[in-house]
C-alpha cells in the first residue's frame, strides 16, 4: 500500500495501526509506505508505476490524478455502492473527480483531504476590521444567520485594507502553488467565473472573469507585495510570526502555531470562506485511493479500503490528525474532534463544510483532463499577475489566457 | 573415433582458445572489459530513458496515438514555449560567462598564495560546489525570501529599500543566476587551478625575458595554454546548467507568473504537475539540439587545436 506521507505526523500512525488490525484479522501480510508530497513525489511515484506497470496495489492519490489514471484504475462501484450507503451522499465535486463514464475508478480518503478556508487572528480581526469572527461562526452553535450572510467577498476586501493599513496585511498568496491557485478558485466561482465550462469550451471571455480580475488588482493593493512569489508555506509562516490577520489555510498553520507560538494559536480561528454573488464556495482539496487494474491483490485492496472507510475507522484518522483530515462522505462530518480542539476550544468547529458551503476546486467545472492542467499551470494566479504587473492589462491576460487554453485542448 | 577424428574435434577447440587467449591478451579487450559495467550501466539509466523520451515525445496526451513532431509543433505555437527557451539561453549563458570569469579570477588568486596555505584556501573555496545543491538552495531561499530576507534585513538597517527577490521578474532571474554561479564557480575554480598549474614556469620566464607585462603574460602565455581546458570546462557547465532543475525548482518554481522557467522546471511541470507526459519529454528533449550545436563547435574547435599542434 502507498499511502500518503500525512503533514501530522500521529496520523501515519492511526493509520498503520489501523490497517495492521485489518491485517491481522484477514491474516493478510501488509506492506505499507508514506508518500510524502514533498517535493511532488507522490505524483512521480504514480506516473513512474503507472508506466511500468507495477508497484504497490493500493496507492493514495491527489485530487486530479484518478482521473488521469482512469484507464489503469479498477472499478471500484460496489465499494462505493456500500460505503453510500453507510456513510451518506458525497458532493458533486468527489464524482466529477472520481467517477469517470459512469464507473467508480477510486474511492475518497479522508488522510490528506482538506478545505482552505479563512484562519484569522480573531484579536486583529476584532481590533482593526471590525469583525467578531468567534460572534460570526460561534464554537459549538450554528453560524450567526446576519453575520455570516455579510460575509462576503466585498467584506473580505473591506478588511483586507483594514488590515493593511493597520499592518498586518491579509496574506493571500499568488503564487503558483496549491495554496494560491485554491484560494483564486473558490473566489472565481464564487463569482460565476468560469475559464472552461463542463463541455470543454473556452469561456474566459466573460464578463464574470473582468470582474473577478478587477477585484483582485483591488485587493493586491492591500496584500504583501512579495505575493506572485509565494509557496504554500509563505502564509503559513507569515501566520505564525503574527503578521497577518488572515490566511486561506487548512488547520495544519494553526497545528504549527499550536506547537511554535502559541500566543498566536490561541487567538486563531478557522470558519468558511466569504460568499459571493453565485454561492458560499470552499476550496476543497480532496485526496483518493485506487486500485491498479494490474494488483493481484485487489480483493483484499478493496477489503482494506471498506475497513478504512468505515466511521469507527474515519474517526480515528480524523482525531489523529487534529481535525486536519475532512472525510467526503456526508455523515462524517459530525466527530467529536473540531468541536474539541483548541486553543481556542472550538477553532475547529466550523471547520467541516455545512450545507450553505459548495465546495470547490479551482479550473472547475472543466473536463478533468483540461482542468488539471489549468490547476497545475495556475492560470488564474498568472492571470491576475498578466492583468495587474507593468505593461499587462485585463484584455492581455484574457487574450493569454485564451491560447494557453486552446493549447490545452489538444487530445 | 579414431586417434585422428579426436585431434581434429580438439584442434578448433584449441584454436578457439587461442583466440580467446590472444584477445584476452590484447590491452582494447581488456579495457573494454574493465569499462564494460559502465557502459551496461549507461546503456540502462541514461541511453535506454533517452530513446524511452523519444518515443514519449511521439505520443499524444494520453499517450494512445502516435503523432510524430505533433508535439514540437504545438510546442513552436506556444508563447510561453518561446519565452522559457529565452530564458533557458539567458540564464545558461550569462551563469557560465559569471562561472568562468570568477572561476578564472579565483583561480590565479589561489594560485598565487603560497603553498603552504593554499590547500585551505583551495578547501575552503570548494564547499559551495560539495554541498548538495538541494541543500544550499534552501539556505538561499531564506536569505531571499519574499517576508524574512536576510539581505532586506541588512538593507534595511543601513537605510536601502528592501528588494523583493523573487517576487519580481528581473530580481528573480537575477537571483537564480547569482546561485548558480555561486554554486558552480568553484568547479571552474578548481580546473582552471589545475590548468594553471600545469604552464611551465620557463614560459614565463622567456616572457619576462623578452619584457612581457602581466597583462602579456597573461594574453599570451596563460589563455593560449588554458584554452582546451576552458573550452572543455565552459561545454560541460554549459551541458549542466542547461538541464539544471533544483535551483529553479527550489528558489522560485518557475515564477513568477513562467518568468523563470527553464527546460527541466517547465518540462516537470508540463510533464507531471500537468499529467502531460509526451509534452514534457518533447519540451525535455529540445534542449538536444541546442546542446548539440554548442558541443559541436567547441569540440570542433578543440579538435582544430589539437590538429595545429
Amino acid at each position: 500500500m502507498g499511502f500518503w506521507d500525512h503533514w501530522v505526523p500521529s496520523a501515519n500512525d492511526a493509520l498503520t495501526k489501523l490497517c495492521n488490525e485489518w491485517a491481522a484479522k484477514e491474516k493478510v501480510e501488509l506492506k505499507i509506505d508514506y508518500i510524502p508530497s514533498q517535493g511532488n513525489k507522490n505524483l512521480l511515484t504514480i506516473a513512474a508505476e503507472s508506466q511500468a506497470r507495477a508497484g504497490h496495489d493500493m496507492l493514495a492519490f491527489p485530487t486530479w490524478q484518478p482521473a488521469d489514471k482512469a484507464r489503469e484504475l479498477e472499478p471500484l462501484d460496489d465499494v462505493m455502492k456500500s460505503l453510500l450507503a453507510a456513510n451518506g451522499a458525497v458532493s458533486p465535486l468527489i464524482e466529477y473527480l472520481a467517477k469517470v463514464q459512469g464507473h467508480w475508478i477510486a474511492v475518497p480518503a479522508s488522510p490528506g483531504s482538506q478545505i482552505k478556508g479563512p484562519c484569522a487572528r480573531i484579536d486583529l480581526m476584532k481590533q482593526h476590521a471590525g469583525l467578531d469572527v468567534q460572534k460570526m461562526y460561534p464554537a459549538g452553535a450554528p453560524p450567526d444567520k446576519a453575520l455570516s450572510q455579510n460575509w462576503t467577498w466585498d467584506a473580505f476586501l473591506a478588511a483586507a485594507e483594514k488590515c493593511h493599513k493597520a499592518g498586518v496585511p491579509f496574506g493571500i498568496g499568488m503564487g503558483q502553488t496549491e495554496d494560491s491557485v485554491d484560494t483564486q478558485g473558490a473566489l472565481w466561482s464564487a463569482y460565476g467565473a468560469v475559464l472552461v465550462d463542463a463541455q470543454g469550451r473556452i469561456t474566459v471571455k466573460s464578463d464574470a472573469v473582468r470582474q473577478v480580475l478587477e477585484f483582485n488588482r483591488r485587493l493586491l493593493a492591500f496584500l504583501p507585495p512579495d505575493v506572485f512569489a509565494w509557496d504554500n508555506a509563505s502564509n503559513n509562516r507569515m501566520l505564525i510570526a503574527g503578521k497577518t490577520a488572515l490566511i486561506m489555510n487548512p488547520p495544519s498553520a494553526w497545528a504549527v502555531a499550536k506547537r511554535d507560538n502559541v500566543k498566536v494559536a490561541e487567538q486563531l480561528w478557522t470558519f468558511p470562506s466569504p460568499r459571493g454573488p453565485k454561492g458560499r464556495y470552499e476550496p476543497y482539496l480532496p485526496y483518493f485511493w485506487g486500485i491498479w487494474k494490474f494488483s493481484k491483490n485487489k480483493a483484499a485492496a478493496k477489503s482494506l479500503l471498506m475497513h478504512l472507510s468505515q466511521r469507527s475507522s474515519v474517526e480515528k484518522q480524523v482525531a489523529a490528525s487534529q481535525g486536519y483530515d475532512i472525510p467526503a462522505f456526508a455523515k462524517l462530518n459530525d466527530f467529536k474532534t473540531w468541536a474539541e480542539e483548541g486553543p481556542p476550544k472550538g477553532t475547529l468547529y466550523h471547520y467541516p463544510p455545512s450545507s450553505e458551503q459548495i465546495l470547490s476546486v479551482s479550473a472547475f467545472p472543466a473536463p478533468p483532463k483540461i482542468a488539471v492542467q489549468i490547476y497545475s499551470q495556475a492560470i488564474m494566479t498568472k492571470m491576475v499577475g498578466k492583468a495587474t504587473q507593468a505593461g499587462g492589462s485585463v484584455d492581455k491576460a484574457i487574450d493569454w489566457a485564451t491560447t494557453e487554453l486552446e493549447g490545452f485542448m489538444r487530445g | 573415433m579414431d586417434g585422428s577424428a579426436a585431434g581434429a574435434v580438439r584442434a578448433p577447440a584449441a584454436r578457439r582458445r587461442s583466440t580467446v587467449r590472444r584477445l584476452m591478451r590484447r590491452r582494447s579487450t581488456v579495457a573494454f572489459l574493465f569499462t564494460l559495467p559502465l557502459i551496461v550501466i549507461i546503456a540502462g539509466m541514461v541511453l535506454y530513458p533517452a530513446l524511452y523520451s523519444i518515443h514519449l515525445a511521439t505520443l499524444n496526451k494520453s499517450m494512445e496515438r502516435f503523432v510524430g513532431f505533433g508535439n514540437f509543433e504545438f510546442l513552436f505555437r506556444r508563447e510561453t514555449f518561446w519565452m522559457v527557451v529565452k530564458q533557458s539561453v539567458v540564464f545558461a549563458v550569462s551563469a557560465v560567462v559569471f562561472k568562468a570569469l570568477i572561476g578564472f579570477c579565483v583561480a590565479h588568486f589561489v594560485h598565487n598564495i603560497p603553498a603552504k596555505g593554499q590547500r585551505k584556501w583551495r578547501g575552503m573555496l570548494l564547499v559551495p560546489w560539495v554541498i548538495p545543491p538541494a541543500m544550499s538552495t534552501l539556505a538561499w531561499l531564506w536569505l531571499f525570501d519574499p517576508q524574512y530576507s536576510a539581505f532586506n534585513w541588512v538593507f534595511e538597517q543601513i537605510g536601502l529599500v528592501p528588494v523583493s527577490w523573487l517576487g519580481d521578474p528581473n530580481w528573480a532571474r537575477f537571483s537564480v543566476i547569482l546561485v548558480n554561479v555561486w554554486f558552480g564557480a568553484p568547479f571552474f575554480m578548481i580546473m582552471y587551478l589545475a590548468a594553471l598549474k600545469s604552464v611551465p614556469e620557463q614560459l614565463y620566464e622567456a616572457a619576462s625575458i623578452d619584457g612581457a607585462n602581466w597583462w602579456q603574460k597573461l594574453w599570451y602565455v596563460t589563455l593560449p595554454m588554458m584554452r582546451n581546458i576552458i573550452a572543455i570546462t565552459v561545454l560541460f557547465s554549459l551541458i549542466v546548467t542547461f538541464a539544471n532543475f533544483d535551483i529553479v525548482r527550489i528558489l522560485t518554481a518557475g515564477g513568477p507568473v513562467d518568468q523563470t522557467h527553464v527546460f527541466a522546471t517547465w518540462a516537470f511541470k508540463i510533464g507531471i504537475e500537468g499529467n502531460d507526459l509526451p509534452l514534457g519529454a518533447a519540451v525535455s528533449l529540445f534542449m538536444f539540439p541546442i546542446l548539440a550545436v554548442a558541443a559541436w563547435f567547441i569540440l570542433r574547435d578543440i579538435s582544430r587545436r589539437g590538429t595545429e599542434a
